[in-house]
């Protein structure tokens, strides 16, 4: 199955190596990973993806929790959460047929970012589905791709949830931590064109 | 080393923050740590530190390859439970420590290891005696530190210490640069010390595991104790004769786990797994619960883990959260540090009545007095049992050993029996070879009254043969009894049981190791004959210099009985008739 881990990692040299050498070791592969700063000073995030079976899941979590550089896991597979990823596309396309692109990227809610005699620059966010089908249309048109450069998946867990983690640790969270959304939101920007 | 120090300023910055060489800083912590003793080998790299080690209180035992001053340092911690130093040049003087870093890090030994790296302006240049050694030991240590300012290098330090000693222990190791050695830092102990302890955030032993816990041992009929490394580790001996003996529970032990529990106590049974005795093993698999502590179900005491144990629940008592699982799932975890976990558990076990079970083991055991070599007939052949059963007993089992790996390291889990924690010490999970010797070291230096023997087979001491120079000039009182049976004792019983007795490349030429005792100045004897055993016992232990005694054991003697790699608990092979070392009737 699937497995999603967003882990906050110290933001030192190595500390990325670390964690990637812990899923080579049990020969598991990345699909997608992706690092930036969090709220807290001095703490990366990381949104880490991989397929390994249902039971490697608690494995592989106590294992990032015993690198000493890893200060908070959370598995969220099953958890209500927004996944969303970024995409940058560049297209061959002259001013006669730019016209039918700008209307795909209507259809997708992206935007064009760059824009060159020769070609230009779609980008595009949004679930994974969605990059996958403006990048078919696009294929399946006359327009050429030149480019993909894409993100990877970031996951974060829905309503005003903090992990049990973190707060164990006295992160400051709210009574309503492990509070379910009231709601349950419609992922409205992954609505799809058929 | 006490000439050497300079006694008023020794402990002074350890109070009082002072301008300090990064070379002094590091001396500077590892006192301050409390470290008397460091396992090494100088080198261009890590020169400015050598140059500044007179200055403290620490002595340095000059080893003769890097791998023994990681064994060395890990013996040290085996025998003390302190943390076991070892320190090494750059390039080849790091790569050469990686074999002795592995094996502390798979039996979860506290050990830091420094080692000098060139100049950070150079760093990832090739430069001279240059290696990414934070890189290669990454997999091998539980952490490691790559440090290239003078000011970084005591919160490292004290830093590497809190990490190899606390929750599931292991070896760090802390890379410093030459640089960071040579430049100068103010060194404030006090303010190095590094953050908090972070214990595993799942960990847990909540009140409903707990109680779950103590019904499944009130209910059970066939309950057994596994206890293994963490009694030893934690500290919990106490507190698991307290289980056993109040809930009349029979305890099975681990390679690891042996001297964690009395040898002769009356619940003992002795160890488990691929070469425990079958009353152990076939116990197990009938057993209705299993309270493993302080132990990971590792392949050598599992077989086949879909055929382990299936008749019973298991509660599994264990520092580390990856383990939960990982091997053999449980009914019942109780995740955190097994002393504590069972001093939580304690008071809701009532007293048991567990003479039923225990008669029926005692009934698979057979008489006591057959197993018994003592009372064999001398069929002028010498077995390398003889030896381990007549060490014990003439020591009184009081010695501390240290083992290699293979025929004789078993043999000596069967025939020298611990009673003490910390006696037995041996490379149970890397399975390490040359690892006897330089341990022992390590072990007469953090124990100097404590009578130290190594028990080596003839391949494994030529693996690491040369710290019998190291022995002379440290002046160490060590025993050395080579179990000799020209071959590779262990790797041939394989050949013999699943190859077809296709001795490829298991027969083995040894110098004479009397003579190779001789040209270090170590005196030795050769024996060859059971009637001889205790006489040169005798005489080792006597002389007040180390001895090598050269035991000429049977050449194709085999370890029973043995479970084949990949077969169930109960599927052993047993000892074969011919055999005068019956250990039991039930050995046909």
């Amino acid at each position: 199955m699937l497995h999603t881990f967003v882990a906050y990692v110290e933001d030192l040299p190595g500390v990325l190596t670390r964690v990637a050498s812990l899923f080579r070791r049990l020969n598991i592969n990345i699909s997608s990973l992706t690092v930036g700063r969090s709220e807290r000073p001095g703490l990366s995030r990381l949104t880490l993806v991989c397929d390994a079976s249902a039971e490697a899941g608690h494995r592989i979590r106590a294992s990032l929790f015993k690198l000493e550089n890893v200060v908070d896991v959370d598995d969220i597979a099953q958890a209500p959460s927004v996944t969303r990823e970024l995409a940058l596309i560049k297209v061959a396309a002259t001013p006669e047929n730019r016209s039918q692109i700008f209307e795909l990227a209507e259809v997708f809610r992206a935007r064009i970012v760059d824009l060159a005699p020769e070609s230009l620059m779609i980008e595009l966010t949004g679930v994974e589905s969605k990059i996958e089908g403006l990048i078919q249309v696009l294929n399946e048109s006359e327009d050429r791709i030149l480019e993909i450069c894409r993100s990877g998946k970031m996951t974060m867990r829905r309503g005003h949830h903090t992990s049990r983690v973190l707060r164990a640790m006295g992160a400051p969270a709210e009574d309503s931590a492990n509070a379910e959304p009231t709601e349950n939101f419609e992922d409205r920007a992954a609505v799809e064109p058929e | 080393m006490g000439s050497n120090a300079i006694p008023q300023s020794s402990n002074a910055h350890l109070t009082t923050p002072t301008r300090l060489t990064g070379a002094e800083i590091i001396w500077a912590t590892l006192v301050g740590e409390g470290v008397t003793d460091v396992f090494g080998y100088p080198g261009g790299a890590i020169l400015p530190a050598y140059d500044a080690l007179r200055k403290f209180p620490i002595h340095h035992t000059l080893v003769r390859h890097e791998q023994g001053a990681a064994h060395m340092a890990d013996g040290y911690a085996r025998a003390s439970g302190k943390v076991g130093v070892a320190v090494a040049t750059s390039g080849p003087g790091a790569t050469n420590l990686i074999t002795g870093i592995a094996t502390a890090m798979l039996d979860s030994i506290p050990m830091v290891c420094i080692t000098g790296n060139v100049s950070s302006k150079v760093l990832g240049t090739d430069a001279f005696q240059e290696i990414d050694i934070t890189g290669i030991t990454l997999p091998v240590t539980k952490h490691n530190f790559l440090v290239s300012k003078t000011e970084d290098i005591a919160p490292a330090l004290r830093h590497a210490f809190q990490i190899a000693q606390s929750g599931r222990p292991g070896p760090v190791l802390v890379d410093i640069t030459k640089d960071a050695q040579q430049g100068t830092a103010i060194f404030d102990f006090a303010a190095a010390k590094p953050r908090p302890y972070r214990p595993h955030p799942m960990l847990g032993t909540d009140e409903s595991s707990l109680a779950g816990a103590a019904e499944l041992i009130r209910n059970a009929k066939r309950p057994i104790i596994l206890a293994g490394h963490g009694v030893i580790e934690s500290g919990a001996m106490e507190q698991i004769r307290t289980l056993a003996e109040r809930a009349q529970i029979p305890v099975a032990l681990t390679l690891l786990g042996l001297g964690g529990f009395p040898a002769s106590h009356p619940l003992n049974l002795g160890m488990m797994g691929m070469h425990g005795e079958a009353w152990v093993n076939h116990a197990i698999q009938e057993a209705d619960l299993l309270i493993a502590c302080g132990m990971r179900f590792d392949d050598r005491v599992t077989g086949t883990t879909s055929q382990y144990a299936l008749k019973a629940k298991k509660i599994h008592i264990e520092v580390d959260p990856s383990e939960i699982n990982k091997n053999i799932k449980v009914d019942v975890a109780l995740v955190g540090d097994l002393r504590s976990v069972l001093e939580d558990l304690l008071p809701r076990i009532p007293g048991r009545d567990g003479s039923a079970w225990i008669k029926t083991i005692e009934a698979s055991k057979g008489a006591v007095a057959v197993r018994d070599i003592k009372n064999l007939p001398d069929s002028g052949h010498l077995y390398a049992a003889h030896v381990m059963h007549d060490l014990w007993r003439i020591t009184g089992g009081d010695a501390i050993v240290a083992t290699d790996v293979g025929q004789h390291q078993m043999w000596e889990a069967q025939y020298f029996h611990h009673e003490k924690p910390r006696s037995l010490i041996t490379s149970g999970g890397l399975g390490t070879m040359g690892f006897a010797l330089p341990a022992a070291i390590g072990a007469k230096t953090a124990c100097p009254d404590k009578e130290v023997w190594v028990i080596a087979g003839d391949g494994g001491i030529q693996m690491t043969a040369s710290e019998l120079s190291t022995i002379v000039q440290e002046g160490l009182k060590i025993n050395i009894a080579i179990i000799n049976n020209g071959y590779l004792g262990m790797v041939r019983q394989w050949q013999e049981f699943f190859y077809e007795r296709n001795y490829q490349s298991t027969p083995l030429v040894s110098p004479d190791f009397v003579k190779l005792a001789d040209a270090h100045g170590i005196k030795g004897r050769a024996v060859r004959t059971r009637a001889e055993v205790a006489d040169a016992v005798n005489e080792a232990r006597s002389h007040s210099g180390p001895f090598l005694l050269n035991f000429m054991v049977e050449k194709e003697d085999a370890v029973y009985p043995m479970i084949p790699a990949g077969s169930a608990l109960h599927e052993m092979i047993r000892r074969p008739g011919k055999n005068p070392l019956v250990e039991s009737p039930d050995d046909k």
